[in-house]
């Protein structure tokens, strides 16, 4: 590699870890992804120009213009409610990327400086061999997550017995076929690896259940900045292995933050499993209890004679598509002079961010949505807090009941509002199958209904 | 008389830039032996591993200070350029004999494209959202 190609690449990776630190506001976000596009178009030219290695445009040209427009197209027509399960979809993408190039790599290693076919370097065997593996995990991984986010599966988690010990047999397995591709040079032992790899993708992310999935979608985020860093050893390039690096720690901080926010470990997580049979048995005793319920009428009421009001979105309202109807609904509440805020749970939504996202593209000004710490304490001063698509981060049996088992996940403190508005379907219970003890206290009012519906009826009311 | 000791004394010249010429490409030799060994795979495997935990330290700073409220942008930019793999898969498919390693790189440049495009730009619809109160 020429020194002005080094140099090139670590243009690239400071134009990388700038596209990060613009992040840290949304001001200087814009800025920020425009710094990771041209790093991306250093990387790509400094490969095509500087590289002696390539040589020949015949595939690379049309392979980067059917997948450009493939690319354009899907990122101009996505709806933003599906954003978790387009993420997951490119996810895989980055998987399957870099199992081809460690085969590739595999096949002739002569391109990359590691040796001739049949006798490659031991150590390019390893790196390349935990590249493929890892790849091939982000694959099928990311595809059963984007199945059970698009609605394909259910998103119930699927368990079934022995689940665990064949799981850890197949890492066994990966890391017996890596001892034995790297002593036979053997091309069959790759293909099995890749193989079994796909395998254990597939089973790991089965048995987790649809409200998991943020922590899941961050896990997949970081599982594909890890394989790049492997294919970067391979490649003993230094810009594959500081954006591997980057995107691996990023990803793998959303995780620890997503279950921080429920208050679970990530193996607690990953061996999944939550929420499935309890749900169903949770439902029954709800029935025999009184609730207060209210119309749509009796709402706008009530936050209209409000001075604060507080709104805490759940992933009810994504299913919904409410966010533009509640936005015009809180624009109405301004008119009158109620003062609207909202707050949003780490864990809310499919994905991290997600709510933020929604209310965004329904002009919400990012200056009126705050975290849970920011504005937990505020709801004892709020007069109304309304509840639309969340459950179980507002449930105070967090805090009160230690046989719970969402007991220690930080929620929000709706209770202390002087009234509580839940928009909810009907009285199921959320995905932990816990019952919600706010619905039957007498400063709860219950609006069934659909979220988006309620919303537009609060605002005709308002009008 | 002058004339042949200026001769002798040529070819002794002549003999000695001889004798130079063939240390100087012993040491060239040496000289090449000696750097291709940190060149080798050892060499680089140490250098990447340093470069990678620094690069892991850089990355768990600055994702600690990204706000929250873009964590969404933040997983669809990483996505975007951890299609930095596009690198691997430009060398394998760049030679200039066709094989199987190239078009597998092909396929690879190809999915990684989709990727590139399409993370950027979603973040970028994403980004334009985000609007302070007027």
């Amino acid at each position: 590699m020429t020194s002005l190609a080094v140099l090139a690449y670590l243009v690239a990776a400071v134009c990388f870890i700038m596209a990060l630190r613009g992040l840290s506001s949304p001001v200087t976000s814009r800025m920020g992804n425009l710094y990771g596009m041209v790093g991306m178009a250093i990387a790509v030219a400094t490969t095509l120009i500087l590289l002696p290695q390539v040589r020949n445009y015949w595939l690379i040209v049309p392979a980067i213009a059917i997948g450009g427009g493939i690319g354009y197209v899907v990122a101009q027509r996505i709806q933003m409610t599906a954003l978790p399960q387009l993420v997951a979809a490119f996810h895989s993408l980055v998987g399957l990327a870099a199992v081809c190039v460690a085969a590739a790599a595999f096949l002739d290693p002569a391109a990359y400086n590691i040796g001739t076919p049949g006798a490659i370097h031991v150590g390019s065997l390893i790196e390349m061999a935990l590249g493929a593996a890892i790849g091939a995990i982000t694959f099928t991984g990311s595809l059963v997550a984007f199945a059970k986010l698009q609605g394909l599966v259910s998103g119930k988690p699927l368990v079934f017995p022995m689940q665990h010990p064949l799981n850890a047999a197949l890492g066994v397995v990966i890391i017996l076929l890596i001892v034995w591709m790297c002593v036979g040079q053997s091309g069959a032992a790759f293909l099995l690896l890749i193989l079994v790899a796909l395998a254990l993708g597939f089973l790991l992310i089965l048995p987790i259940g649809g409200a998991d999935m943020p922590v899941v979608v961050s896990m997949l985020n970081s599982y594909s900045g890890w394989a790049a860093a492997g294919i970067g050893f391979t490649l003993q390039n230094n810009l594959l292995i500081v954006t591997g690096a980057l995107v691996g720690s990023s990803g793998a901080i959303l995780s620890y933050i997503m279950c921080k926010g429920m208050n679970r470990s990530i193996i607690n997580v990953i061996l999944g499993g939550f929420g499935g049979e309890a749900a169903s048995a949770a439902a029954g005793p709800a029935g025999d209890r009184a609730v207060k319920q209210g119309s749509a009428e009796d709402a706008a009421f009530v936050m209209k004679n409000a001075r604060s009001v507080i709104i805490v979105p759940g992933y009810g309202m994504a299913v919904a598509q409410a966010q533009h109807a509640l936005r015009e609904m809180s624009d109405l509440l301004k008119k009158e002079g109620v003062e609207v805020r909202y707050a949003i749970h780490p864990v809310a939504g499919r994905m991290p961010g997600h709510m933020n996202v929604l209310l965004a593209e329904a002009n919400v000004p990012y200056d009126e949505v705050f975290e849970l710490e920011e504005i937990n304490r505020d709801f004892a001063q709020a007069d109304v807090a309304f509840v639309i698509g969340a459950n179980d981060v507002t449930n105070p049996a967090a805090k009160s009941d230690p046989a719970s088992p969402i007991y220690g996940m930080p929620i929000l403190d709706v209770e202390n509002a002087k009234t509580v508005l839940f928009v909810k379907r009907s009285m199921a219970s959320g995905y932990a199958g816990v019952e919600n003890e706010l619905f039957f206290r007498d400063n709860t009012l219950m609006l069934f209904g659909d979220a988006k519906k309620m919303c537009e009826d609060v605002a005709k009311s308002l009008a | 008389m002058a004339t042949e000791d200026i001769a002798q004394g040529a070819q002794g010249l002549a003999e000695a830039a001889r004798g130079l010429a063939d240390q100087a490409q012993a040491l060239a030799v040496q000289a090449q032996t000696a750097t291709a060994v940190p060149a080798g795979e050892h060499g680089f495997f140490l250098t990447g591993l340093t470069v990678f935990v620094l690069a892991c330290f850089v990355g768990y700073y600055v994702v600690w200070r990204v706000t929250p409220a873009l964590h969404s942008p933040l997983m669809s930019v990483t996505n975007a350029i951890s299609s930095v793999i596009v690198v691997g898969a430009l060398i394998a498919a760049g030679p200039a004999v066709i094989g199987a390693s190239s078009v597998l790189g092909a396929l690879a440049v190809l999915l990684a494209s989709v990727n590139i495009f399409g993370g950027f730009l979603v973040t970028r619809r994403m980004l334009a959202m985000y609007r302070k109160k007027s």
